[in-house]
């Protein structure tokens, strides 16, 4: 017990925590923009994925990481674009669709992998590069402290800056705006003329943007290269995170942190003598948890008024 | 027509609109409206009213016709073109996000930008010019969700006239107003008359047309009827043009009899979601033989109330028997076995299921019972026989008891809940809106029903937003204002509608012991 203590209360578990968070923040970011304008990205996982790969493929081809960052982030956008035209403009479901981009992506990316590395697993014989990790003059120097928050990957930084982005998208700007008024009441949107499928696409892509960059920071930022399954859910503790973060972006950092921390302590206690599957368990069995916590919470509270049965 | 061209700001020629299941909405229809007048569009349910008025905003495009503003033609694509054309629209239902505030509500579409933000300090500001222009008095600052129903209305009025509106269309507006609004409402009509605003007012209710419609254009069956002078018509001779045929407008009841207590409802509190106090502590009887109504500005507890008794809403304080069977741990069908029935005020949400037949509509609170099956299958040929009793007997229009419910128009669907709730003979009756947006045809129907079934000896409680209604069909009623009885009138002969107004609005309240006589059962 007292190993598990020290592993928590370390600097390094807590830089990890943020590592972790890192992930997960930025999709649950892109699941917030999405349900605020009434059309729920539930594809964000597999988005993740294909940005992961096309991250390390394009960084590869280009000899860049940032191109490689910016082949992601296209192909976030692109598929983005193509949920937001078979959701909007061929009125499918757009849960379906978002399950369809899961699945097409699990597939999808073993098969582009095989074809350019003849490895179903991972893609070691790329040469892939990574984003640059960032120390931050002065912080840096402050003992604890400048080990936890500085040093991390770039994209690090971009997801918890985007935090203050989105907010400040979502209730200072004329779009933000409309993005509350078109998931609020998209017949009042309509009825002063708010194009509500053009601001829906443009969450969609929003949104793919966001999750593409945290596929990419998968890739190219936690790991050195692409491997199979490699998101191993996270697009979908992203949709917890959101679900748990009351939908603001601030609630939604929060809600991250702590998945994130689950996600640590899975990583951190395999040095332990328990089983390794039980302990990779730790961040989707939490998930599970929080979202019942969550809902008897909120269930009790409707009790207790008598609004429920 | 032709006569005083230069007088109409707007012209709608031959309007034909036939949609792709082939109902024709609109056929050839003319309508002009003059500049600076309050001009009544009327006509019953699917008699075109909604269509033309679709068309003329942009959101339906017609298959033949034109339309001219000021003399030259124009073509409306969408809402955006038709707000840019100076036509604004005031919804029945409001076009209002009640998370926000009243300034962004009034914005949104057209907001103000300092650099690439949003400048809510300007959208403030526009919302108080435009307010003071037209003397409307509305806290910018305010959310949509605090405001009354009268004040969202303002705030939707404001909309238009800040996106330049000349032409506003008003559909219903009045229909869930209080007296004291809807005079207020026809005070700022008037002032926007005043400044050369053209106004075009939908409406079911007659004698507010009288008031303060200049003229009226009546539609039949997706045909102009004609226009007129409303000075030149009586209440009797638009509903008559409406219909098509005579029509009584007045309800015609015998006073009623009133028997043993069936409902008795006891100290009865509720709150809302946000834990806002919304039924406190509310007592009463019905008994057998009364219509009891219930009279109140939307959102002072009358859902919740119907909700509880129905049993689609739990509650924690107080009781409810009916018949002295307290219904608190009651599920929906035990408490329709104990002989009671609903016709709910939202009826495609709780009275039907849309895409389901009208025969299979109008067994679904019975398909279960013995007498409908016999050895797990349904007797097919006594359920058809007897839908179609029911449909002949209630008068649904219909191709046939096969038939979709929801391709019937409003008052056919609700001629169908109708005769569901009411063949069952029940006990205890709770009818709410039971006439909301049909036509004066059904209305009338639907109301000689329940004087009908009160004869017949139901325990009858109504709840309804038209004031006219309540008063004119229930025996006695009681006020509802903040979820407490605010008034009880054991005869509703002697109401006047402005003294309803005062309690409504929570200007005036009965003593305790006033509304305590509403107790029989000590």
């Amino acid at each position: 017990m007292n190993t598990v203590m020290a592993t928590i209360f370390s600097a390094s578990f807590l830089f990890s925590v943020i590592r972790l968070t890192t992930p997960i923040l930025l999709a649950a970011l892109a699941a917030l923009i999405t349900d605020r304008a009434g059309v729920m990205n539930i594809g964000l996982e597999g988005i993740m994925l294909c940005s992961a790969l096309a991250g390390v493929v394009g960084s590869a081809a280009f000899h860049s990481a940032f191109l490689g960052l910016v082949f992601a982030m296209v192909t976030g956008v692109v598929l983005g674009l193509v949920m937001a035209y078979s959701a909007l403009n061929l009125k499918a479901d757009i849960i379906l669709v978002g399950i369809a981009i899961n699945l097409m992506a699990s597939g999808g990316t073993i098969f582009i992998l095989y074809s350019i590395c003849g490895d179903k697993g991972n893609s070691t014989s790329l040469k892939s590069l990574t984003m640059p990790s960032v120390n931050i003059p002065l912080i840096q120097n402050i003992p604890v402290l400048g080990n936890i928050i500085s040093g991390h990957n770039l994209l690090t930084y971009i997801a918890f800056l985007s935090v203050f982005l989105i907010w400040l998208l979502l209730y200072k700007t004329p779009l933000g705006l409309r993005i509350r008024v078109v998931g609020e009441n998209p017949n009042a949107a309509e009825s002063v003329g708010i194009n509500v499928r053009k601001i829906q696409y443009t969450v969609l892509v929003i949104s793919g943007i966001l999750a593409s960059i945290g596929g990419a920071y998968m890739s190219m930022g936690y790991m050195d290269k692409f491997s199979r399954d490699m998101v191993a859910g996270r697009g979908f503790i992203a949709l917890a995170a959101e679900a748990l973060g009351t939908g603001t972006p601030v609630g939604i950092m929060g809600s991250s942190l702590i998945f994130g921390a689950a996600d640590a302590l899975a990583t951190n206690l395999q040095v332990l003598d328990i089983p390794v599957q039980f302990v990779q368990m730790i961040p989707y069995a939490l998930t599970i948890v929080g979202l019942i916590v969550y809902s008897i919470s909120r269930n009790k509270k409707e009790k207790k008024i008598g609004i429920s049965k | 027509m032709a006569d005083n061209v230069a007088d109409n700001v707007l012209v709608m020629e031959n309007i034909t609109k036939v949609y792709p299941n082939g109902f024709v909405a609109n056929k050839n229809v003319n309508f002009s409206v003059r500049k600076g007048e309050i001009h009544a569009l009327v006509g019953e349910n699917g008699a075109g009213k909604s269509t033309l008025m679709k068309v003329l905003f942009g959101i339906e495009s017609p298959d033949t016709g034109r339309i001219l503003l000021n003399g030259k033609e124009v073509q409306i694509s969408n809402p955006s073109s038709a707000i840019k054309y100076g036509i604004g629209m005031v919804h029945q239902h409001f076009m209002l996000a009640p998370s926000l505030t009243v300034a962004e509500n009034m914005v949104m579409g057209i907001e103000p930008k300092n650099m690439f933000l949003f400048d809510f300090a300007k959208a403030v500001q526009m919302t108080q010019d435009v307010a003071k222009k037209y003397n409307f008095d509305i806290d910018p600052k305010s959310h949509v969700k605090d405001l009354s129903v009268g004040q969202k209305q303002k705030v939707e009025i404001l909309k238009a006239l800040m996106r330049g509106a000349q032409i506003l269309i008003l559909d219903e507006p009045t229909a869930v107003l209080t007296p004291q609004e809807t005079t207020e409402l026809f005070v700022q009509l008037k002032e926007l008359k005043k400044q050369g605003h053209t106004i075009i007012f939908i409406s079911h209710k007659l004698r507010e047309i009288k008031e303060i419609c200049d003229r009226i254009t009546i539609l039949r069956d997706g045909r102009s009827v004609g226009e007129a002078e409303v000075k030149e018509l009586s209440e009797q001779d638009i509903s008559n043009s409406m219909v098509g045929r005579n029509v009584v407008l007045d309800i015609q009841k015998t006073p009623a009899e009133p028997k043993e207590t069936i409902l008795s409802v006891r100290d009865l509190s509720a709150v809302n979601k946000f834990g806002k106090t919304t039924l406190n502590h509310v007592s009463f009887d019905v008994r057998r033989g009364e219509i009891f109504g219930i009279a109140g500005v939307e959102g002072n507890g009358q859902s919740e109330l119907a909700e509880i008794i129905t049993g689609l809403r739990p509650y924690l304080k107080g009781s409810v028997k009916i018949k002295n069977v307290e219904i608190q741990n009651l599920s929906i069908r035990k408490i329709r076995e104990l002989k009671t029935s609903h016709v709910p005020e939202d009826r495609m949400t709780f009275g039907i299921a849309g895409d389901v037949s009208i025969k299979e509509n109008l067994i679904s609170d019975r398909f279960y019972k013995k007498e409908y099956n016999h050895n797990g299958l349904q007797k097919a040929k006594m359920i058809n026989e007897e839908s179609d009793g029911n449909i002949q007997e209630y008068l649904v229009k219909c191709d046939g008891r096969e038939q979709p419910i929801r391709m019937l128009s409003g008052g056919n669907i609700q001629k169908v809940v109708v005769a569901r709730e009411f063949s069952s003979n029940p006990d205890f009756i709770l009818v709410d809106q039971p006439t909301r947006g049909i036509d004066v045809g059904a209305t009338e129907f639907v109301r000689k029903q329940i004087v009908k079934l009160r004869d017949d000896g139901s325990a009858i409680i109504l709840i309804s937003a038209d004031l006219n209604e309540v008063m004119e069909l229930s025996d006695s009623l009681i006020v509802l204002y903040e979820g407490e009885i605010a008034a009880y009138f054991p005869d509703t002969k002697n109401i006047t509608e402005q003294e309803m107004g005062e309690y409504m609005l929570g200007i005036k309240k009965m003593s305790p012991e006033e509304t305590g006589d509403v107790i029989h059962e000590k």
